[in-house]
């Protein structure tokens, strides 16, 4: 028996030694980069010593209870019959209960504090859950664009903060599309945002706003995902937050507000296309996308005016790199073939409106 | 049933069916303990394609952007997989082992409602053969087994119409089988048997079937409601109509959790009979082993919302229903403690029977211990819809459940077939199981940890979580071969000649051992009269008055069917066997394939031939006339 578990301490020991080959994990819960993420991981942390400690008093009873009073060949006498002991089992009631009364204390504390509103310099942004990738409006007054009627500052899949700011997150529900057949539809169903080292998730519920805050406390990337089952391509709904450094914020604000720059030569060509309907009635990029400053507004794809940005890193449910550029022309050629499903149409692009269209994506800074 | 004709009469549209063996036997029967033998053999092949289904899974898992499955078939299979373990795997199996041994261990000869007993069966039957032919018919259910509203109401596939429908149809049956062992404890017990001399086994049967009666009618009126939202046009819970997509979680997990205490109460049952007999010693705090399964019974109504900590039900509801869930840990942990002192000082015998059953017990130990975790409702804020669910609630209802479904084939195969399986082959299985297990599953809870998310088809391999991924796949195939063992095991055992006697191989202590391996039809060939707990080993032991000490009684003096008696069975009556339950059962996929393509002609064959099977049922004299 000994042997044995010498053997199984061997194989995990292993088992943890071959771990230590392994990337580190980039949506780690256990470390947390800003103080509300900080927060669930200290109830964490002391509730799972505790349970340490439990595993360790049951399981180390169960298995020496199980060798210590094993069968012995030979044995025949039957041992004495107890049929239990009134004070243990008040006993053995008593200490668990006081164990998780002691759990709860905090964990009330806890959820009572992440409740608390705001501070009256929180960043509001509202989040909008849609099939399958993130949509993010700056709904604070003096994050308005410079064009067109003022609208607040839309972007998609890589949502931008100033370090060290409290961001107070509205979750929305969103969708319904653009109508046409069943299998196009966007439809509006319940998502959950999460970016695990900034913050716990929440459900994105249609018919509700819900609250996230969240901070980070160094300028860089995390990365999050939707973590509720939201139909097909749930598994391919990805997210980044992109924290910069203060200066940094203001320049892409200032950025942000402006609208889009009519481009020459090649990518001229693909803004004609992209704002005219295509040819043979193949469609039109502008029912669905918006770019500030041109005629296209639609709200219901990825708002595309600054789609080059280098803070846009990521593109599609950020499952491509923006900047690859093979990634991103076989998405317009076929988005169902890279992502089943996708509620972008297959428009059946020829190269050169695929060239075209790369080029004037790529100016859009 | 004593007189076994081999003549017919006709009565009403049917000949009666009077074939007691051979394969008729099989669909016209409405002995519990065939009844038991067909839910289980049935539970165990989905069981089969349930693993095969996870399988699959993991392997698509085994490396980042997995292609052996697109992101459609995916979500069909972990569905299907889901949907099988829980529905069609460890309802079923549990309800075999109820039907076998509760009329057994009570020292009845039947259930109270034989031919609804059947009935249960065969809609069960249908209802899984009804969501396994969505596979071709245009797709499974994919909206996961909890098919969130409005997900569910919008998918353009048929595959949230055959989970509505499916499950309503499992559910008659899950209803049926529930009021019927209910009413059997509670109303056919051997005389001298209070509801404290009843085996925790019994006991865990009858807070499961009141749990389903009480939580199916919820999901049951949810399932109508999602039925109407996606055939007929109602929005109960279409948010771009006024409906609210909460009202459908509130609905499902009102029954889900209950539900999770129907997945494993049955194995708090099977823990319970298999140690003491193993120990020789007795269970110890009898009570209080019975009021905790009863308490977990009731707390599991009131703590449906920590399934929700993430859909914002604000931090009042929060807090109440993180309290709930850690008050419920308190029966449960009453439970191990005593489980622990049944053992302590006991005379253990390591069968492969009490080697599943210590190590289910450490197994579901890990899982009440995660589970206490998400109680602690912010750090359930990260953990919820993660891997580290998925290990939390596989140590659950894989370690606790299905590690005491094993440990109950082990322990009463001898009882149903006469025959013992290899307990060699049984310890291997028990070995391999427990390390496949531990590979596939203990790696999740560090996957969840690091954001892997439930439900996903694929990860990017910038997440870094290939290398547990990789181990939880290859646990899965370990555990896949340790259930190939098992059914090695059970070719050879059945292979080789019947042995002579089997009848109380592991010198237990309740009353199913008390008749013969197999037992007769008619269970007892005289109810034993019951004058405490533990009746047969107190038949078999008596206290040495000299030193206090247990010792032999009297050969022949525990032995169930005496001598004087021989020639008494002969005088009893038992329900004859009918085709009715059958053709009643037949009706219902009959009318879920009709409300699916809205063909209403075929909703009225259906509704007809239930009928028709109700109907007959109902005019059928309960025993065959010849038969008196």
């Amino acid at each position: 028996m000994r042997k044995r578990l010498l053997w199984a301490a061997a194989g995990i020991g292993l088992l943890l030694l071959l771990s230590g080959c392994a990337p580190e994990a980039t949506q780690d819960t256990l470390q947390p980069q800003g103080p509300y993420a900080e927060k669930l991981k200290d109830l964490f942390i002391p509730v799972f010593w505790v349970a340490v400690f439990v595993f360790i008093v049951v399981e180390g009873g169960i298995v020496w209870i199980a060798i210590r009073y094993r069968h012995r060949k030979g044995r025949e006498r039957i041992p004495a019959q107890v049929h239990g002991n009134t004070r243990l089992e008040i006993g053995w009631t008593i200490a668990p209960a006081l164990i998780l009364a002691g759990v709860m204390v905090p964990t009330v504390a806890t959820i009572w504090d992440l409740a608390r509103k705001p501070p009256d310099d929180a960043i509001n942004v509202t989040v909008r859950g849609l099939q399958w990738w993130w949509d993010f409006e700056y709904t604070d007054d003096d994050m308005r664009t410079s064009y067109g009627d003022g609208a607040s500052i839309r972007a998609a899949d890589v949502l931008v903060i100033p370090e060290d700011r409290v961001i107070y997150l509205s979750l929305e529900g969103a969708g319904g599309g653009i109508g046409g057949d069943a299998e196009a539809r966007d439809y509006m169903v319940i998502h959950s945002f999460w970016i695990p080292e900034l913050a716990g998730k929440q459900d994105v519920v249609p018919g509700r706003t819900n609250h996230i805050l969240m901070q980070a406390d160094h300028p860089g990337m995390y990365e999050g995902q939707c973590a509720e089952f939201c139909g097909l391509q749930h598994g391919r709904m990805l997210v980044r937050v992109r924290a910069l450094a203060a200066e940094d914020w203001e320049a892409w604000v200032e950025n942000q507000k402006q609208a889009s720059v009519a481009p020459t030569g090649l990518a001229r060509e693909g803004m004609d296309l992209f704002l005219e309907p295509l040819s043979d009635g193949r469609g039109s990029c502008v029912t669905c996308h918006a770019v500030g400053g041109t005629d296209a507004t639609a709200p219901a794809g990825p708002d595309l005016t600054h789609f080059a940005d280098p803070t846009h890193e990521c593109f599609a449910g950020c499952n491509w790199e923006t900047s690859d550029r093979d990634a991103l022309e076989a998405w317009l050629r076929n988005p169902d073939a890279v992502k089943l499903g996708s509620k972008m149409p297959d428009y059946h692009l020829s190269e050169d409106e695929i060239d075209a269209l790369v080029a004037y994506l790529y100016s859009l800074k | 049933m004593a007189t076994v004709t081999t003549t017919a009469r006709r009565e009403g549209i049917l000949r009666r069916p009077m074939a007691m063996t051979g394969v008729r036997s099989w669909f016209t029967t409405i002995d519990h303990k065939k009844i038991g033998i067909l839910y289980g053999a049935t539970a165990f092949v989905f069981f089969v394609v349930g693993g095969v289904e996870a399988l699959l899974i993991r392997t698509q898992l085994a490396g980042p952007d997995g292609t052996l499955l697109n992101a459609d078939q995916y979500n069909e299979v972990f569905t299907m997989h889901g949907i099988t373990m829980i529905f069609l795997f460890v309802m079923p199996m549990a309800a075999a082992f109820f039907n076998y041994f509760i009329p057994l261990m009570i020292g009845a000869r039947d259930v109270a409602f034989p031919r609804l007993n059947a009935y249960s069966y065969w809609v069960f039957l249908f209802g899984g053969l009804f969501l396994y032919s969505s596979f071709f018919l245009g797709g499974a259910p994919n909206c996961g087994w909890f098919c969130y509203a409005p997900n569910s109401i919008f998918d353009p596939t048929i595959g949230p119409t055959f989970y509505a429908l499916g499950l309503i149809i499992t559910g008659i049956a899950s209803t049926a089988g529930a009021v019927n062992l209910a009413v059997t404890v509670i109303n056919m017990r051997a005389p001298g048997m209070s509801l404290f001399r009843v085996p925790v086994f019994v006991w865990m049967g009858l807070v499961v079937q009141l749990l389903l009666v009480f939580s199916l009618p919820i999901i049951t009126v949810a399932l109508f409601q999602l039925l109407f939202d996606r055939q007929f046009g109602t929005h109960f819970f279409d948010p771009t109509a006024g409906g609210d997509p909460i009202l459908w979680q509130h609905l499902f997990w009102l029954f889900g959790h209950p539900e999770v205490y129907v997945l494993i109460l049955p194995a708090f049952g099977i823990f319970s009979e298999v140690l003491p007999v193993f120990s020789r010693k007795p269970l110890f705090g009898y009570q209080f082993v019975v009021f905790s399964g009863i308490a977990i019974g009731f707390i599991g109504f009131g703590v449906w919302a920590h399934h929700m900590f993430a859909a914002g039900l604000g931090p009042v509801a929060n807090t109440a229903f993180g309290v709930s869930t850690a008050i419920i840990a308190v029966p449960t942990g009453v439970k191990i403690f005593n489980w622990m002192g049944t053992i302590y000082r006991g005379d253990i015998r390591p069968t492969s029977a009490m080697l599943f059953t210590l190590g289910g017990i450490m197994m579901f130990v890990i899982g009440g211990l995660s589970g206490v975790t998400h109680s602690i409702v912010p750090s359930d804020y990260q953990q919820t819809d993660t891997y580290y669910i998925v290990a939390h609630f596989h140590y659950v209802i894989f370690g606790g459940g299905v590690f005491a479904f094993f440990s109950a084939m082990f322990y009463w195969w001898p009882k149903v077939f006469g025959r013992l399986l290899n307990e060699r082959l049984g310890v291997i299985e028990f070995v391999l199981m427990t390390i496949g297990f531990n590979l596939t599953f203990g790696p999740m809870h560090i996957l969840g940890l690091q954001g892997m998310i439930r439900r996903t088809y694929t990860y990017p391999e910038s997440l870094g979580l290939t290398f547990w991924n990789q181990a939880a796949t290859v646990g899965a195939f370990l555990i896949a071969i340790s259930v190939l063992l098992f059914i090695v095991n059970v070719v050879i055992s059945h292979s080789k000649a019947k042995p002579a006697d089997v009848a109380d191989p592991w010198d237990a202590r309740t009353l199913e051992w008390m008749t013969t391996s197999p037992p007769p039809v008619h269970n007892f060939d005289e109810i034993p009269t019951v004058h405490a707990l533990d009746e047969f080993w107190h038949r078999k032991y008596v206290e040495d008055e000299r030193t206090g000490r247990l010792v032999p009684a009297q050969a022949g003096a525990a032995n169930g069917h005496d001598a004087d008696h021989a020639d008494g069975w002969q005088a009893i009556h038992l329900p004859s066997p009918s085709y009715w339950p059958l053709v009643a059962a037949l009706g219902m996929p009959v009318i879920a394939y009709g409300v699916l393509y809205s063909w209403w002609w075929l909703v009225g064959v259906g509704f007809a031939t239930a009928l028709i099977g109700f109907y007959g049922w109902a005019m059928e004299p309960s025993v065959s006339e010849e038969d008196g």
